[in-house]
C-alpha cells in the first residue's frame, strides 16, 4: 500500500448521519435563541437569524467536507484511516498489532445501516482508531478479514 | 531463587492474618484528622464528648470486623494456567489473570511490612494502575514463591521466544548500582525547594492551631521592636549577612530534601541481569523489588537535566507496559556516566545512540512558524497590557516592554530547538531527541510500535510539515515538525519493520 492508493470514500449515507446528529445538537441553540426572541430584548430577529445561518451552515455543509475529508485504505496487511478537515490525520495501523476490533451501531448510525469500525492497539497515542461510516456489511466484512489476518499463535 | 518452584497446587490460600494488623495501623494514622477534627469540634459540647466515645468505639469494632470479612473472602489459587483471585463480600469477584499476560511480579516492603517480614505482590499487566492484580500482604517467601511460579509457568508459554539476548546466562550479573558516594552526589543534583512550599501550604491550612498570625505582618513588625528591636537597630551590615544566612539555609534546606529523598528511594540500588530480565532492587525505608522481562521492554528513554548533563550524568529509563510506583517508565540507571549505560541497552537488546547516526532536524518552516508564533503570542500580551493600562493608568505602561522583551528569547528558543531536537531511523530503532537544555532521547524498536499516524494542523498543512506520531505500548514517541515528505518516507520505512512480525511473537 502506498501514499498514492486512491483513499476508499465512505458510505454515502455517512453524510446524513452526521446531518442529523449535528441538527440534534442545533436544536436546543434554536429553542433558546427562540426563547430570547419571545422576551423581546432586542429588536426582532438578533438572536434568531445568526443562530439559524449558523445552524443551516453547520448542518448542511460541515457534514459534507467532513465526509469529503474522510476516507479509509483495507490494505493487504495494514488499513489506513484518514479524517480531519482542519487537523488533517492519517493513520496507519498494521493488523500484526490489533488487539482487539469493534464493531459499533449508535441509533442513528442503525437508522441508516451505518457501523463503526474500531481498532484497539497496545500503543499509548492511537489506543482506538476508529472508522466511522462503514455500511454495517462492510464493517463487519472488514473484521473478518482483519481478524483472520492477526496470527493466534500463542492464544 | 534457583530452587525450582513448587508443583502446581489446586488448594485456595488466604493472605497472611497479620497484613491485617498492618492495614488497621495504616487505617488509624488516616484516622488522626478525623478524630482532631472530631475533638475541635466536640470541645465544647462537654458532655457530648462522652457519648462519642462508645461510639467511637462501635465503629472501630465495626470496622474491624467488616476488615476481617474482607480478608475472609478473600482467596486466591495458584492454577496451572492462571492465577485466581476471588473476593467480595457481598458481591463476589473472581479474577482471572493467565501466566502470559503477567508483565512482571513486582514485591514491595513498606517500613513497617518488613517489621513484620511482610510483602506486597503485584502482578503486572499492563492493564494500568487500579486494575492491576495485587495481594497485599504475604510472606516474604510466599512472595518469592509466587514470582518462581509465574516465571516458570511464563516460560513455559513463551518457550518459542529466542530472540532474548543472552538467555542462557546461568546467574544473575549486576548491570548497574550505586554506592552511598554516587547517592550523595545523585542527592545533591536532586535539590528541591518543595519541602519550602509544603511548610508554607501547611502554615496556611494550620495557622489556627499557632500561637500568632504568620500573615499579619504589623504583628511580626510588633515582636521584631520588642524583643528584635535589636537586629533592626544593627545596622546594613548585618542585615546583608541576616539575608546571606537566610538563602544559605534555603540553599542548605533544598540540598538537604534532594539528598533525604535519594537515599529514602535509592538507597541500595542495584540492577541486575537475571535469566529472563531485570531485576531492580532499591529503597531505604520501603524496598521495591521489580523484575522486568527483557522482551517487554519496549523503548528506552535517555535523560538528564540542565546542570548534571554539564557534569555528564544521565540517567535511563524502561518503556514498558508495567507500572512502575505509579510511572508508566522504569528506572533502571538514574544517575550513571553514558558508558555505563550502554550495558543495560545492550542487555534489553537495544543500541546506544551515537553520533554518526544519519541524524535529521526539524524543518526549517517549522520552527520560522513556531518561533513566529511564540512571537505573536507575546506580541499580543504585550499590546493587551498595554491597552490595559493605559486605560486604567494603574501602572506605567511602559511595563508593556516586559512581555515583548520575552518575545525574543522565545524565538532564540526556537532556535536552539532547531539546533538540539533531531531523529533518525536505523535497520532496527527509532531515535528521537527533545529539548535543548535538558534533552531527552527516546531509543524506540522498530517492531515494537503498534500504529503510525501523520497528523498535520491548518498551518502545516498551507507550510508542508507534519508531525509524525508512533503507537508505542507504555509510552509516546512524535517526531515533530518534519517535511510531509520525510515524515511519509519514515512511516513507510517503520510500517514495513512492523508489518514483518506479529505482535504476539514479540511480546
Amino acid at each position: 500500500m502506498d501514499e498514492s492508493d486512491a483513499l476508499t470514500p465512505l458510505h454515502p449515507n455517512h453524510v446524513k448521519a452526521m446531518r442529523v446528529a449535528t441538527l440534534l445538537a442545533a436544536v436546543p441553540f434554536v429553542i433558546g435563541a427562540l426563547v430570547l426572541e419571545v422576551a423581546g430584548l432586542l429588536p426582532t430577529g438578533v438572536f434568531i437569524v445568526p443562530v439559524l445561518l449558523a445552524a443551516v451552515l453547520i448542518v448542511i455543509r460541515a457534514p459534507m467536507r467532513r465526509y469529503m475529508a474522510r476516507g479509509y485504505v483495507m490494505g493487504e496487511d495494514r488499513l489506513r484511516v484518514v479524517r480531519g478537515l482542519w487537523f488533517r490525520s492519517d493513520t496507519v495501523v498494521p493488523f500484526g498489532r490489533v488487539q482487539h476490533i469493534d464493531v459499533h451501531q449508535g441509533p442513528i448510525e442503525r437508522a441508516y445501516g451505518l457501523a463503526t469500525l474500531t481498532l484497539h492497539t497496545a500503543g499509548s497515542h492511537n489506543a482506538s482508531v476508529s472508522l466511522p461510516g462503514l455500511a454495517d456489511a462492510d464493517a463487519r466484512a472488514m473484521r473478518e478479514t482483519i481478524r483472520a489476518q492477526i496470527r493466534r499463535d500463542t492464544m | 531463587m534457583s530452587e525450582p518452584a513448587d508443583p502446581p497446587e489446586t488448594g485456595e490460600r488466604r493472605t497472611e492474618p497479620t497484613g491485617l494488623l498492618l492495614r488497621a495501623i495504616g487505617g488509624l494514622r488516616q484516622l488522626v484528622p478525623a478524630i482532631v477534627a472530631m475533638v475541635l469540634v466536640l470541645r465544647d459540647e462537654g458532655p457530648w464528648l462522652l457519648a462519642a466515645v462508645p461510639l467511637a468505639f462501635v465503629l472501630l469494632g465495626a470496622s474491624v470486623f467488616v476488615a476481617w470479612l474482607q480478608w475472609h473472602r478473600l482467596t486466591y489459587r495458584v492454577g496451572t494456567e492462571d492465577i485466581r483471585v476471588e473476593s467480595g463480600v457481598l458481591s463476589r469477584a473472581a479474577r482471572s489473570v493467565p501466566y502470559e499476560r503477567i508483565q512482571d511480579v513486582s514485591l514491595e516492603q513498606g517500613p513497617l511490612a518488613r517489621v513484620f517480614g511482610l510483602v506486597e505482590v503485584r502482578f503486572e499487566t499492563g492493564a494500568g494502575g487500579k486494575d492491576e492484580l495485587k495481594l497485599a500482604f504475604l510472606k516474604e517467601a510466599e512472595g518469592e514463591r509466587l514470582r518462581e511460579v509465574v516465571r516458570e509457568r511464563k516460560d513455559g508459554a513463551v518457550a518459542t521466544n529466542e530472540a532474548e539476548p543472552g538467555a542462557s546466562e546461568p546467574s544473575a550479573e549486576v548491570l548497574f548500582a550505586m554506592a552511598p558516594r554516587r547517592l550523595v552526589t545523585f542527592g545533591l543534583f536532586e535539590f528541591s525547594l518543595a519541602v519550602v512550599a509544603v511548610v508554607a501550604g501547611a502554615l496556611q491550612q494550620f495557622d489556627f492551631l499557632l500561637p500568632f498570625d504568620p500573615w499579619d505582618f504589623d504583628e511580626w513588625q510588633e515582636r521584631l521592636a520588642g524583643p528584635g528591636a535589636w537586629l533592626s537597630g544593627l545596622g546594613r551590615t548585618a542585615q546583608i549577612v541576616g539575608g546571606i544566612i537566610a538563602a544559605g539555609s534555603l540553599l542548605l534546606v533544598g540540598f538537604a530534601t534532594g539528598l533525604v529523598r535519594t537515599f529514602l528511594r535509592d538507597w541500595g540500588f542495584t540492577l541486575e541481569r537475571t535469566a529472563k530480565g531485570f531485576r531492580r532492587r532499591r529503597g531505604l525505608l520501603t524496598r521495591t523489588d521489580v523484575v522486568m522481562p527483557a522482551h517487554r521492554v519496549q523503548a528506552l528513554v535517555f535523560g538528564t537535566g540542565i546542570l548534571r548533563r554539564r557534569f555528564g550524568w544521565h540517567g535511563l529509563k524502561f518503556v514498558s507496559l508495567a507500572q512502575d510506583a505509579g510511572a508508566s517508565s522504569h528506572d533502571v540507571a538514574p544517575f550513571a556516566r553514558w558508558h555505563e549505560l550502554d550495558p543495560i541497552a545492550r542487555a534489553a537488546g537495544f543500541a546506544m545512540p551515537t553520533e554518526d547516526l544519519d541524524w535529521h532536524r526539524a524543518g526549517a518552516r517549522y520552527r520560522i512558524d513556531s518561533a513566529l508564533l511564540a512571537g505573536l503570542i507575546a506580541g499580543g500580551i504585550a499590546l493587551a497590557v498595554l491597552v490595559a493600562l493605559s486605560a486604567t493608568g494603574a501602572a506605567s505602561p511602559l511595563l508593556a516592554l516586559i512581555p515583548l522583551a520575552i518575545a525574543l528569547p522565545l524565538a532564540a528558543w526556537q532556535w536552539f530547538l532547531w539546533r538540539f531536537e533531531r531523529h533518525t531511523l536505523d535497520d532496527t530503532q527509532v531515535y528521537a531527541r527533545h529539548g535543548w537544555l535538558a534533552p531527552r532521547t527516546d531509543v524506540a524498536s522498530r517492531i515494537k510500535l503498534h500504529s503510525a499516524e501523520i497528523a498535520q494542523g491548518p498551518i502545516a498543512r498551507r507550510r508542508g510539515y507534519a508531525t509524525l506520531h508512533l503507537g508505542l505500548a507504555g509510552g509516546k514517541l512524535a517526531i515533530e515538525g518534519i517535511p510531509l515528505a520525510r515524515a511519509r518516507e519514515l512511516r513507510t520505512a517503520i510500517l514495513r519493520s512492523i508489518a514483518a512480525q506479529d505482535f504476539s511473537r514479540i511480546n
